[in-house]
């Protein structure tokens, strides 16, 4: 039918409670916790101290480093404290900002800029600026992404608007109601890559967003070589690998990077912000997030300040319909569940679930027996259930063999294991004991 | 063990995923048991309370010696999967109908304690519990597990339909006298030793009232493989409900089919299709391959290995049938390579996405 991967599941997606949503922007908190790392690679240098007042927008931390990315205040205000707060990547020292003034004193010039007569460099300059990292999830710092090493040319840009994990409405609504603005984004990244084509994936099940993108791409003055291609509803369509093979037929080599086989993939959400950062020098301190869930009274798509802790977001929706058993940062394959209601939205945070229910309790787990759901869905081509075994018997040795280092982490296999076994979380055991062996 | 945590009292905190399928062991476990039901329950009708003696005393042998087991060795007692159900079910499956009830009490036995929870339990034993418990019986009380068929009317056992295409009533006799498979292998040496041409084995062996016989199940041979239909029925079942697939089942009766056809033609039997169509209807080849060769535990967990497991018994089954001591082979075939297993997911791995080729034939 649409373009697919080998493997994967469809779990029931639970896309309805929130797709029809239109954004709505969240109240601005009094208080935002913004963590000096929320990004791959080096947390950011401190730039400001306890007490000096910042602006909205203003750099609070600075790069540091290769891979790192420049943070900013979410809110005018005054910096109370430089602490360590419990964050989805564990207790970050972060920049505690209280707001105050206005917001009339922002950092950021608002007139909107000719981007197309702007140099690579400067582009690549505006978005490292902006400290743009991918929204998606994984939150890899995107001007490194896209200042790929001499010698690799890259053809296609991929922009990854599959959301396949459930729940999760947040691109779907961002390309339903900005797609002028994602094509406009993905423009200035095929400029900022020197790529001639791009491709735009959207799973099948959001039939409206293909349908406003292919307006947008129709429109007078869209140059050629932007498509947008409709895939199979299928997790993880999303996943780089696998939406590069859907999209393209090009396989990234194990152990490689899509750029490999020329492409370098973003999410639509990045692509959005990218092109804030370049027309209207705006940095990343608001993004688009998906509230949803069985538990939260009022679920949506909302746009929030980085920083605003989770109780702030609950207070918003309207409370707790019935104690969350759950809470998850970002979906609920890949997504971090946290254990407190003091962990701040950061930049990769694209949904906040709140589960409830039979559904998401605990469960014990039991012996292999062998069924072979795990290896059927595993878009990797792996045994999980041979990795488990050898995990949970403390035979490393026999799981470095079965390619560990091929795993995406998609989860699939621990979403169909009958047994009930973590085996995506034995992999990633196995990841980090021969990491820590040859080191 | 759940690798799961609690804080702040109410919330849980695990790695991802946070959602899971409704599958679960005892699901698939029972959803095998309720797709041998109506195989079973018109063993009774077809056989009578013999029928239902030998199923009872091997399912009841069965959860008791799995629940002894488990609480002799200390261990979290899961009578309740389901699992030592199916075990005691296929084992009284497996017997003809006139066997006394303590031989499947004993295979019970044999089948959970030394088979399948001495190598671990669930999940760990190698070979298929029921299948290795009726090899056991089978070489314990060979004259009780070849025998004791089920009579039809005299000295039929084979099918109430069989009737004489014109033999002399002693010929018919001893050709009437054994299970489908039987009349298959020895038929052909029976006419020829009373001086009727062999090939004449097909009038009685392939009229459509055999072949609706063999189909509707209105035949001799073991307790629970009579029925083609009601065991199709079940695996269909099992096949919408994804916990078997296609490829070991389809494997298996293809290749012994196809196998049974190219002997046929190649030995001068004028209908070798027919020749192939009687073998996948009779016997236990359909028992064998929906519900015994597709047990999760002991068969690959690869698509690839299913299909080469799948071919494996085929081609054991055909040539035990074929050239063996015995008329029937699916049980046999299974155990064997029930052994292959191991090798057959060493080297029948999926490929690994954008692995190399060089890489793959490594092994790695």
């Amino acid at each position: 039918m649409f373009s697919r991967f080998g493997g994967g599941i469809h779990p029931p997606e639970h896309k309805s409670i929130t797709e029809e949503l239109k954004f709505v922007n969240l109240p601005i908190p009094h208080t935002c916790y913004i963590p000096l790392q929320q990004h791959v690679g080096a947390p950011a240098k401190l730039a400001v101290k306890a007490g000096d007042i910042v602006s909205e927008g203003q750099l609070i931390g600075r790069a540091d480093g290769m891979i790192s990315a420049n943070v900013h205040s979410s809110i005018p205000g005054k910096v109370a404290d430089i602490a360590v707060v419990p964050t989805v990547y564990g207790p970050q020292q972060s920049v505690i900002v209280e707001a105050e003034g206005t917001f009339s004193s922002s950092a950021m010039p608002h007139e909107t800029r000719d981007w197309t007569a702007l140099a690579r460099e400067e582009l690549l300059d505006r978005i490292r600026e902006a400290g743009i990292v991918g929204l998606g999830g994984a939150a890899f710092p995107s001007a490194v992404k896209l200042s790929p090493p001499p010698g690799k040319r890259i053809d296609t840009l991929v922009v990854n608007g599959a959301e396949c994990e459930p729940y999760l409405t947040v691109d779907d609504m961002l390309m339903k109601t900005f797609p002028d603005a994602v094509i406009e984004g993905t423009r200035i990244l095929m400029r900022a890559l020197g790529a001639a084509n791009a491709v735009i994936g959207i799973e099948s099940n959001k039939g409206a967003a293909i349908v406003s993108l292919k307006k947008s791409i129709a429109a007078p003055g869209i140059p050629d070589g932007i498509r947008v291609k409709k895939l199979a509803t299928r997790y993880p369509q999303g996943a780089e690998k696998q939406l590069i093979y859907s999209l393209l037929r090009r396989r990234v080599p194990s152990g490689g990077l899509p750029m490999d086989v020329g492409v370098v993939v973003h999410n639509v959400g990045t692509v959005h912000a990218v092109r804030e950062a370049v027309l209207y020098n705006r940095p990343l301190y608001t993004r688009y997030i998906t509230v949803s869930g069985n538990a939260i009274e009022r679920p949506g798509n909302y746009k929030v300040r980085i920083g605003m802790k989770i109780a702030d977001i609950v207070e918003e929706c309207g409370g707790f319909r019935e104690p969350p058993v759950r809470i998850v940062m970002g979906g609920p394959m890949c997504g971090q569940s946290v254990h407190s209601l003091d962990v701040p939205v950061v930049k990769g945070t694209s949904g906040l679930l709140f589960l409830a229910g039979k559904g998401v309790a605990a469960r014990e787990y039991s012996p292999c027996i062998r069924c072979g759901a795990c290896v059927s869905v595993c878009p990797a081509g792996l045994l999980p259930c041979d990795l488990g075994n050898a995990v949970e018997k403390g035979r490393i040795d026999l799981a470095e063999d079965l390619n560990p280092f091929d795993c995406i982490m998609c989860g699939s296999c621990s979403y169909v294991c009958p047994a009930h076994r973590p085996l995506s979380h034995f992999i990633k055991l196995a990841q980090q004991k021969i990491r820590a062996a040859r080191k | 063990m759940t690798g799961t945590e609690k804080k702040d009292d109410t919330l849980l905190v695990s790695h991802p995923p946070h959602i899971r399928s409704g599958e679960s062991v005892p699901k698939i476990m029972w959803s095998v048991v309720i797709a041998l039901t109506p195989a079973a329950a018109y063993s009774v009708y077809l056989f009578g309370h013999r029928a239902a003696l030998l199923i009872g005393t091997a399912v009841v042998s069965a959860v008791v010696a799995e629940a002894a087991m488990r609480l002799l060795l200390r261990r979290q007692v899961t009578v309740l999967d389901g699992s030592a159900v199916i075990t005691g079910l296929l084992l009284g499956m497996n017997v003809p109908p006139g066997a006394p009830w303590w031989t499947v009490a004993i295979g019970s036995f044999f089948a959970i304690i030394i088979v399948k929870q001495l190598f671990g339990g669930l999940g760990f034993n190698i070979f298929n519990p029921a299948l290795a418990a009726r090899a056991f019986l089978m070489a314990s009380w060979p004259v009780h597990m070849t025998t004791s068929w089920h009579n039809f009317s005299e000295t039929n056992v084979l099918s109430p339909a069989a009737s004489n295409p014109g033999f002399p009533v002693a010929v018919y006799d001893s050709l009437t006298g054994a299970t489908p498979l039987a009349l298959l292998k020895a038929g052909p040496k029976i006419l020829a030793d009373h001086g009727i041409d062999p090939v004449r084995i097909n009038d009685i062996a392939f009229s459509p009232d055999m072949f609706l016989s063999l189909f509707i199940g209105n035949r001799g041979g073991c307790v629970g493989e009579t029925s083609v239909l009601l065991l199709l029925a079940g695996a269909v079942f099992l096949l919408a409900r994804k916990v078997i697939t296609w490829h070991v089942p389809v494997s298996f009766i293809g290749v012994a089919a196809a196998l049974a056809a190219a002997h046929a033609a190649l030995t001068g039997n004028p209908a070798p299709h027919l020749v192939a169509l009687f073998h996948v209807l009779s016997g236990g080849l359909v028992l064998g391959a929906f519900f015994m060769a597709t047990d999760m535990v002991t068969s690959p967990v690869s698509r690839k290995g299913m299909l080469l497991f799948g071919a494996g018994c085929g081609l054991i089954a055909f040539v035990i049938r074929t050239w063996g001591g015995y008329p029937e082979g699916v049980s046999y075939s299974i155990l064997i390579m029930n052994a292959f297993v191991p090798l057959i997911d060493r080297y029948m791995k999926p490929k690994v996405f954008g692995a190399s080729k060089r890489r793959r034939g490594a092994g790695a």
